[in-house]
C-alpha cells in the first residue's frame, strides 16, 4: 500500500466520523422510532406483568429466548472474523475486524438484555449473584455472558487505541469535540515500540481468549435445553450445534453490515469482491458443518424414535412447524450456501442476499427448537399454542434496529476500518508513520 | 432454633453456603417450618416421608380434587396444581389419571431454579419460596410433568380479610410474576389434617402415605403402605427418567404400566 493509497484509507475511514448528513439523521430517527415503539412495549410489560404476551403455562419459553440466543449468536461474528483470521494471519482481514467487532458488541448488547425482559420478576435480576446456585444452567449462562460481553469490548477498544492519533490528524478541524474524548480514551499512545509490542500482546491474547469464551457461552446456552427431558432438546450434540450455529449466524451478519457500510460509507476501494468471496467460503465452511451437525442429530434421533423425541421430529417434518422447519433447511441454509459459491456474478450481491437468507433462516431455527419443545405433549394433553402478542413483536423490532443504531453512532465517533491493522499487516518498516500530532504529547520516533 | 440440623437441610435444599447463610440470616421460611414440623414429630426419631397414592380404578375424573385445591391455594381457574387428564389408553379405553407435584427425590425443577427458590423440606416435599423466585421459569421448562404453574397476572385477591403473609408452605395468595405449585398442603399435613385434594375425593381414591412409618390413609381406610402398593402393583409416571417420583399410582382398566 503506497502513501497515497493509505492517505484515501485513512481519509475513508474517518469519513462517517462527526458527519451528519440528511441520511444520517432520517436513519437515526427511523431506527430510535423503532427503539422507542421496543421500549414502550418493555415499559408495557413491566407495568403488566408477563401476562400481556403470548406466553402460556404450556409454552413458557418463547420470543425472548429465541431472540436471547440469536442476538447473542450474531455477536460470534466478531470473534470469528476478527479473533481466528487475527490468529490465522490472514491478512485480507484489516479493513473488516473494526466492523466484525462493532457488531459483535452491538448484538451481544441486545442479546443479553433479553433475559431479562424475559423474567416475571426483573427487579430481582439482581439477586442471582446473590443467591446463585451453581447448579443452575442460567447462572453458568449468566457468568458466561457477562464475562463474554467484557472480553468483548476490550477487543474493540484495544486495536482502536492507535487509531485515536491518527484519525486525529486525518479528520482536521472536525476533530474539535473529539480531541479530548480521543485523549482521554487514547491512553497517551504515541507508537513507542515498547507500546506496539504491549498492544500486540494485548490484541494477540484477546483474540485467543475471545474464542473459547464465545463457545462457552452459546454452549451454556444450548444446556439451558438440553439438561431438560423435552423432547428435541435432550441432545448431547446441542452444545457444539449451537456453537456453530453462533458462528453461522455471525458471519452472515458480518458479511450484511459490512455489505450495508462499504456502500454507505463509500469504502469499495478497500473493501471488494475479493473480501465478500473469502467471507462466504467461511459462510460456507460453517454452513456445511452447520448441516452436517443438523442431520447427524436428526438421524440419531429419528431412528430411535423415542416417545418424546417423536412427536417433535413429526411435528417439525411434516406436521405443523413442517413450513418453518423446510424454509429453513432449503431457503435459510441450502440455497443462500449454494449462491454464496456459485461462479458467476454479482459475487457481492448474491453474498449479502445469502447472508440475509441465513440469518433469517438462523432465527426460524431457534424458534424451532424453543417452540416446539415446549408446546410437545409431554402430558396427555393437546399441543400447547403460541402465537406472540403485539407486546414480543414490538420488542423484537425494536431490538433488531438497536443494533444498525449503536453501529451509526458508534461510527459516527469512531474509525470504520482499523487503520493500525492495515499498516501492520502491509508491514511496519513501509508504513508511513503518522505525523506529529498536536496534543499529542511527544510524537514517538518520528 | 436454626440449629445446625435445619442449616445442614438448607444447604441442601440451597446448594450454596452462601445462600444458606444468607437465607438464615434473614429468616426465612424453611427454619420456621422446619420448626413447626420438629414439634410435630417431636416423638418421631425421623421426620415423615409424605407420598401419595392415587388408585386409577376409583378415580371417575369428577376433579374434585382440582376444586377443593384451587379453594384451598384461592387459585383461579385454569391453575391446576392436581390436574385431572383424561387418558385414551392403547386399547381405546379412557380413564383418568389425577397428576399433583410428585415431589421427585430427583427433582429437575430443583437443580435448575438459578436462585434456589425451590427447595426440598425435611419431609421430602419440593415447595417454592415465591419472595425469592425470579420467574425465569426454568423449572416449567425442567419439569417433565407439566406440574408448575406460571403467575403471568395478578392473583385473584385473598378471600380471607385478614390474610397472613404467604410463605412457602402456605403460598396464599400466589405472587404474580413467580411460579407456583401442588406442595402437598404441607400447612395442613403439619396440623395433622389430610391435604385438600384427599379429603375432597368422594371415591377415595387418593390416599397421603408417610415411606418412614409406613401407613397410608385416603381419610376412612389406613393400609401399610408397601403391601399395598405391592399387593395392586403400583407404577410411578415416567419412571424411566429417573426422578424418581413420591407419587404411585396403581392401574386396575387393564392399562399398561407405563401409561
Amino acid at each position: 500500500m503506497d502513501r497515497l493509497t493509505r492517505e484515501r484509507y485513512v481519509e475513508r475511514a474517518v469519513w462517517p466520523i462527526g458527519r451528519g448528513d440528511r441520511n444520517f439523521w432520517l436513519s437515526v430517527a427511523v431506527l430510535s422510532a423503532a427503539v422507542l415503539a421496543g421500549l414502550y412495549a418493555w415499559i408495557y410489560q413491566l407495568r403488566n406483568g408477563l401476562g400481556v404476551t403470548g406466553l402460556n403455562q404450556k409454552v413458557s419459553w418463547g420470543f425472548y429466548i429465541i431472540n436471547c440466543v440469536f442476538f447473542i449468536g450474531i455477536s460470534y461474528g466478531g470473534a470469528m472474523t476478527s479473533a481466528i483470521l487475527r490468529l490465522t494471519n490472514a491478512k485480507w482481514r484489516a479493513p473488516l475486524t473494526r466492523i466484525a467487532e462493532a457488531t459483535a458488541v452491538a448484538a451481544l448488547v441486545v442479546g443479553a438484555v433479553y433475559p431479562i425482559i424475559d423474567l416475571g420478576r426483573p427487579d430481582r435480576f439482581l439477586t442471582i449473584p446473590l443467591y446463585a446456585q451453581v447448579g443452575s444452567p442460567i447462572v453458568w449462562d449468566l457468568v458466561a455472558i457477562s464475562t463474554y460481553i467484557l472480553a468483548s469490548f476490550v477487543f474493540l477498544y484495544l486495536p482502536l487505541i492507535p487509531d485515536f492519533p491518527v484519525a486525529l490528524a486525518a479528520l482536521g478541524d472536525r476533530s474539535k469535540f473529539l480531541g479530548p474524548l480521543y485523549r482521554l480514551l487514547s491512553l497517551g499512545w504515541r507508537g513507542t515500540l515498547g507500546q506496539e509490542k504491549a498492544l500486540r500482546r494485548g490484541v494477540g491474547i484477546m483474540a485467543v481468549l475471545i474464542i473459547p469464551l464465545a463457545v462457552s457461552v452459546h454452549s451454556v446456552l444450548a444446556l439451558l435445553f438440553a439438561v431438560t427431558a423435552r423432547g428435541g432438546w435432550h441432545s448431547t450434540i446441542f452444545a457444539p450445534l449451537f456453537v456453530l450455529a453462533a458462528m453461522l449466524s455471525g458471519v452472515a451478519a458480518v458479511i450484511l453490515v459490512v455489505g450495508a457500510l462499504r456502500k454507505v460509507y463509500g469504502l469499495q476501494e478497500f473493501i471488494t469482491a475479493k473480501h465478500f468471496r473469502y467471507l462466504s467460503y467461511l459462510l460456507v465452511a460453517l454452513g456445511v458443518g452447520y448441516l452436517y451437525f443438523m442431520v447427524s442429530e436428526y438421524v440419531t434421533e429419528g431412528y430411535l424414535l423415542e416417545s418424546t423425541t417423536t412427536p417433535v421430529l413429526e411435528a417439525i417434518f411434516t406436521g405443523a412447524y413442517a413450513p418453518a422447519f423446510w424454509a429453513f433447511s432449503v431457503g435459510g441454509l441450502v440455497f443462500p450456501l449454494i449462491l454464496a459459491v456459485a461462479p458467476g456474478r454479482f459475487p457481492i450481491g448474491r453474498a449479502c442476499l445469502a447472508s440475509v437468507l441465513v440469518v433469517a433462516g438462523m432465527w426460524l431455527k431457534r424458534f424451532l427448537i424453543v417452540v416446539p419443545g415446549m408446546a410437545e405433549p409431554i402430558m396427555p394433553w393437546d399441543w400447547g399454542r403460541y402465537s406472540p402478542t403485539w407486546v414480543e413483536i414490538t420488542i423484537t423490532i425494536g431490538s433488531a434496529a438497536a443494533i444498525p443504531l449503536i453501529l451509526i453512532v458508534f461510527f459516527r465517533f469512531f474509525p470504520v476500518m482499523s487503520v493500525h491493522e492495515m499498516d501492520e499487516v502491509e508491514g511496519v518498516e513501509e508504513r508511513a508513520r503518522p505525523l506529529l500530532v498536536p496534543g499529542f504529547a511527544g510524537g514517538g520516533d518520528d | 432454633m436454626a440449629g445446625p440440623v435445619s442449616r445442614r437441610q438448607l444447604l441442601i435444599g440451597g446448594g450454596l453456603g452462601a445462600s444458606a447463610v444468607v437465607a438464615a440470616a434473614a429468616g426465612m421460611s424453611p427454619i420456621r417450618f422446619e420448626a413447626a414440623a420438629e414439634s410435630q414429630h417431636v416423638h418421631d426419631e425421623k421426620p415423615r416421608q409424605w407420598a401419595m397414592v392415587i388408585d386409577l380404578r376409583k378415580c371417575d375424573g369428577c376433579k374434585k380434587c382440582t376444586e377443593a385445591c384451587q379453594t384451598e391455594h384461592e387459585l383461579p381457574q385454569s391453575f391446576e396444581w392436581i390436574k385431572v387428564f383424561q387418558v385414551q389408553d392403547k386399547q381405546g379405553r379412557m380413564y383418568n389419571m389425577p397428576r399433583p407435584c410428585f415431589q421427585c427425590e430427583n427433582a429437575p425443577c430443583l437443580k435448575v431454579c438459578p436462585v434456589a427458590a425451590t427447595f426440598r423440606v425435611k419431609d421430602g416435599v419440593v415447595l417454592v419460596d415465591q419472595d425469592k423466585c425470579i420467574g425465569c421459569r426454568m423449572c416449567m421448562a425442567a419439569c417433565p410433568y407439566g406440574a408448575r404453574y406460571f403467575n403471568y397476572n395478578e392473583p385473584p385477591a385473598p378471600t380471607h380479610p385478614f390474610q397472613m403473609k404467604a410463605t412457602p408452605e402456605h403460598p396464599v395468595p400466589q405472587q404474580k410474576g413467580t411460579v407456583g405449585k401442588c406442595m402437598f398442603c404441607v400447612h395442613r399435613t403439619a396440623e395433622g389434617q389430610l391435604p385438600a385434594c384427599v379429603e375432597a375425593c368422594g371415591m377415595e381414591a387418593i390416599w397421603l402415605g408417610d415411606l418412614v412409618e409406613d401407613v397410608a390413609t385416603n381419610g376412612h381406610e389406613t393400609v401399610r403402605l408397601s403391601q399395598f402398593l405391592k399387593d395392586n402393583d403400583a407404577f410411578r409416571y415416567k419412571e424411566d427418567l429417573g426422578t424418581a417420583p413420591r407419587v404411585y399410582y396403581i392401574a386396575g382398566h387393564g392399562q399398561l404400566l407405563d401409561a
